[in-house]
């Protein structure tokens, strides 16, 4: 699948596309399909996201799972941090990243 | 220290009010991205993995106790209640919100801190010694010149915009602390025939295509640095790449063009520059002097310090140097506690060694390269109450330029450019040689990682150095041996294919069994390894 993620324009955080808005959980994105372009576009100019780009994903029974290792840890926060991530009562939740 | 005048104030003043309008502008639409993002990254402010991240500069890693509680109110009050200190003797911050960027930057602008020039293809923060004025073994203290040229770089409209970022670092000794010959320009204050100048360095730096810089010229009058300095920047500025930006480096320009080619051009250009009067009078050159004149000494002291606490002694032997005041002495504050994060620090961490510093060091603190704080200006007699204060900190952890004191850039838990994780890998070999005594037992060892080819953790001059990369999507840890940032300058070399986040550990380890096997009297690791060759290690590496 492909998911569509960014920063909020203002406070910076990591969001992804839910086909209505936009989450700070991963596992709120849905499929962009091929619309993922113009809908960061418009987005963009609504200045609701910043830098937003489409990723490949996986999804399963676990949630959705973004290709690539970079934007997992942007999904969950910086793996030495973990009480700075979305799981901070989670000390394993890093092991999701690798 | 340096104290800002109203001249400075003033522009610190006027870049908030026009950062807070700019941003505004942003928020609000009137700027898109495309044009805002400039503006932003010449203010310090990066779009980073998970937030925006500002970089505070720290004019060549020196600052006093109020500007140093000031990086922790914004740790407290504007980020995660942490801060990094860089190898560019900056401090940055992670979990910016761009909303509140003017703020932070009106909070330090009443402390004379900005982040003018941290970023952008600008002259960037002048670097130093994080020793200087208190070294014997320097022929002056370099950081009155390293403060002329801040104010001579800082909105220079010539430099504004240069082919790509430029890096400038100023020493005055023999023994190099500051990686000098690994900037664009490296200065080394000299002494000639009793006068006082400049040897210049031009085109090193680290990068994708490292490059150790060689001597332009040996002798700059002192009274002429600007100037000449000007002609090395004027001649690259001419003919600097700007099609390519991974070939727009000076030292790229200075490899291309020839050490001589280019030396040509700059003497040619020195010549017509000197006829401009550009360099500033002795009265200014003296006026920034005086901002940098000794502390108020006590005459008289002892030298004589109480060793028979084993942990302080052992403190002492590794983070204390000697001082050029008798009964002074120089202590590094480690930065880098067993299992921790290379050269990050808590708000209450800062204010602890603003506190100290203003209690124990005539109220001044340096930033070093290597990521850890140095207090200059120590009386032997304060140093156990120092530790003790330390200690219960866990700022006391004695490593300095040991295998456990690791130089580690953000790498990919922060940054958007990284293409592996280095923090870890720097925590999983701190804790491998967690014992201090294995890692006295090794001797000085220089270990720098880099999560990407960019080198900001400085992998090449590591006598150890890591670069992490990106092997189809799994993180992938190449092995340099045989660096040096210092005056034995050196590039590392790689021993061959990578490893994964176990391996490289287990590599690392190796690497010093090879060492430890084949080592002299008195040999570092890097004296092995230039002694004998890459062979032995590779065959023990990959056997």
């Amino acid at each position: 699948m492909k998911i569509l993620t960014g920063n909020d324009l203002a406070t910076g955080d990591v969001i992804w596309w839910t086909g209505e808005g936009w989450s700070i959980h991963v596992n709120d994105a849905v499929d962009v399909g091929d619309k993922g372009e113009a809908i960061a576009q418009a987005e963009s100019a609504a200045r609701r996201v910043n830098e937003a780009y489409v990723i490949e994903a996986t999804i399963d029974a676990n949630g959705v799972r973004p290709a690539h290792i970079k934007d997992r840890i942007r999904a969950l926060g910086p793996t030495v941090r973990p009480d700075l991530s979305l799981k901070p009562a989670d000390p394993t939740a890093g092991n999701w990243v690798i | 220290m340096y104290q800002y005048d109203q001249y400075d104030q003033a522009m610190v003043d006027a870049r908030v009010a026009e950062f807070r309008d700019q941003t505004a502008r942003r928020l609000s639409g009137q700027l898109t991205e495309a044009q805002f993002r400039p503006i932003r990254l010449m203010n310090g402010l990066y779009l980073q993995l998970h937030a925006y991240m500002l970089r505070v500069a720290v004019p060549y890693g020196t600052l006093n106790s109020r500007q140093m509680r000031m990086l922790a109110h914004i740790a407290r009050t504007y980020d995660r209640g942490y801060g990094h200190f860089t190898t560019r003797q900056n401090i940055q911050y992670n979990w910016i919100k761009l909303a509140e960027a003017p703020d932070i930057l009106a909070d330090l602008a009443t402390v004379g801190m900005h982040a003018i020039q941290t970023s952008g293809n600008c002259i960037r923060n002048i670097s130093s010694d994080q020793y200087a004025g208190v070294s014997a073994d320097e022929i002056a203290d370099p950081r009155p010149l390293a403060e002329l040229l801040r104010q001579w770089s800082s909105f220079h409209p010539e430099f504004t915009y240069l082919p790509r970022k430029f890096k400038i670092c100023v020493i005055a000794s023999a023994q190099d602390r500051a990686a000098m010959r690994l900037h664009d320009i490296g200065i080394e204050l000299v002494e000639r025939d009793g006068a006082s100048g400049a040897r210049i360095f031009v085109g090193g730096g680290m990068g994708r295509t490292p490059m150790i810089a060689p001597e332009i010229r040996d002798f700059v009058p002192f009274a002429e640095v600007v100037s000449y300095l000007e002609a090395c920047l004027r001649v690259y500025n001419r003919y600097g790449r700007r099609d390519n930006k991974f070939k727009a480096r000076i030292k790229i320009l200075v490899h291309e063009m020839g050490a001589d080619t280019y030396r040509a051009h700059v003497e040619e250009e020195f010549a017509h520059m000197k006829t401009l009067g550009l360099d500033p009078p002795l009265a200014e050159l003296e006026r920034i002097a005086a901002h940098f004149a000794p502390p108020p000494y006590e005459t008289g002291l002892s030298d004589a310090i109480d060793r028979s606490d084993k942990d302080f002694a052992l403190w002492l032997d590794t983070q204390v140097k000697p001082h050029k005041q008798p009964g002074y002495a120089i202590v590094n504050i480690s930065l880098k506690p067993i299992g921790g994060i290379p050269g990050d620090a808590s708000a209450e961490q800062i204010d602890l060694m603003a506190d100290l510093a203003e209690t124990y060091s005539f109220d001044e603190l340096r930033v070093t390269h290597a990521q850890n704080i140095v207090l200059a200006h120590v009386r032997k007699a304060d140093l156990h109450a120092l530790w003790k204060a330390l200690e219960a900190a866990d700022l006391a952890t004695p490593n300095l330029d040991l295998i456990s004191d690791i130089i580690a850039c953000p790498g990919l838990d922060y940054c958007s450019l990284a293409n592996a994780r280095s923090i870890p890998i720097a925590q999983r070999i701190a804790q491998r040689f967690a014992d201090i005594g294995r890692q006295k037992a090794l001797g000085e060892l220089k270990l720098k990682i880099s999560g990407c080819i960019n080198a900001c953790g400085h992998h090449h001059a590591g006598h150890i150095g890591i670069l992490g990369v990106d092997r189809k999507g799994v993180e992938n840890y190449q092995l340099l041996l045989g660096g040096s940032g210092a005056e034995d300058v050196a590039l590392g070399q790689i021993t061959g294919p990578g490893f994964d986040e176990d391996g490289i550990v287990d590599a690392v380890e190796k690497a010093t069994d090879v060492y430890l096997a084949n080592r002299t009297d008195g040999e570092r690791f890097v004296d092995t390894f230039r002694r004998i060759g890459m062979a032995p290690f590779k065959e023990a590496l990959y056997a």
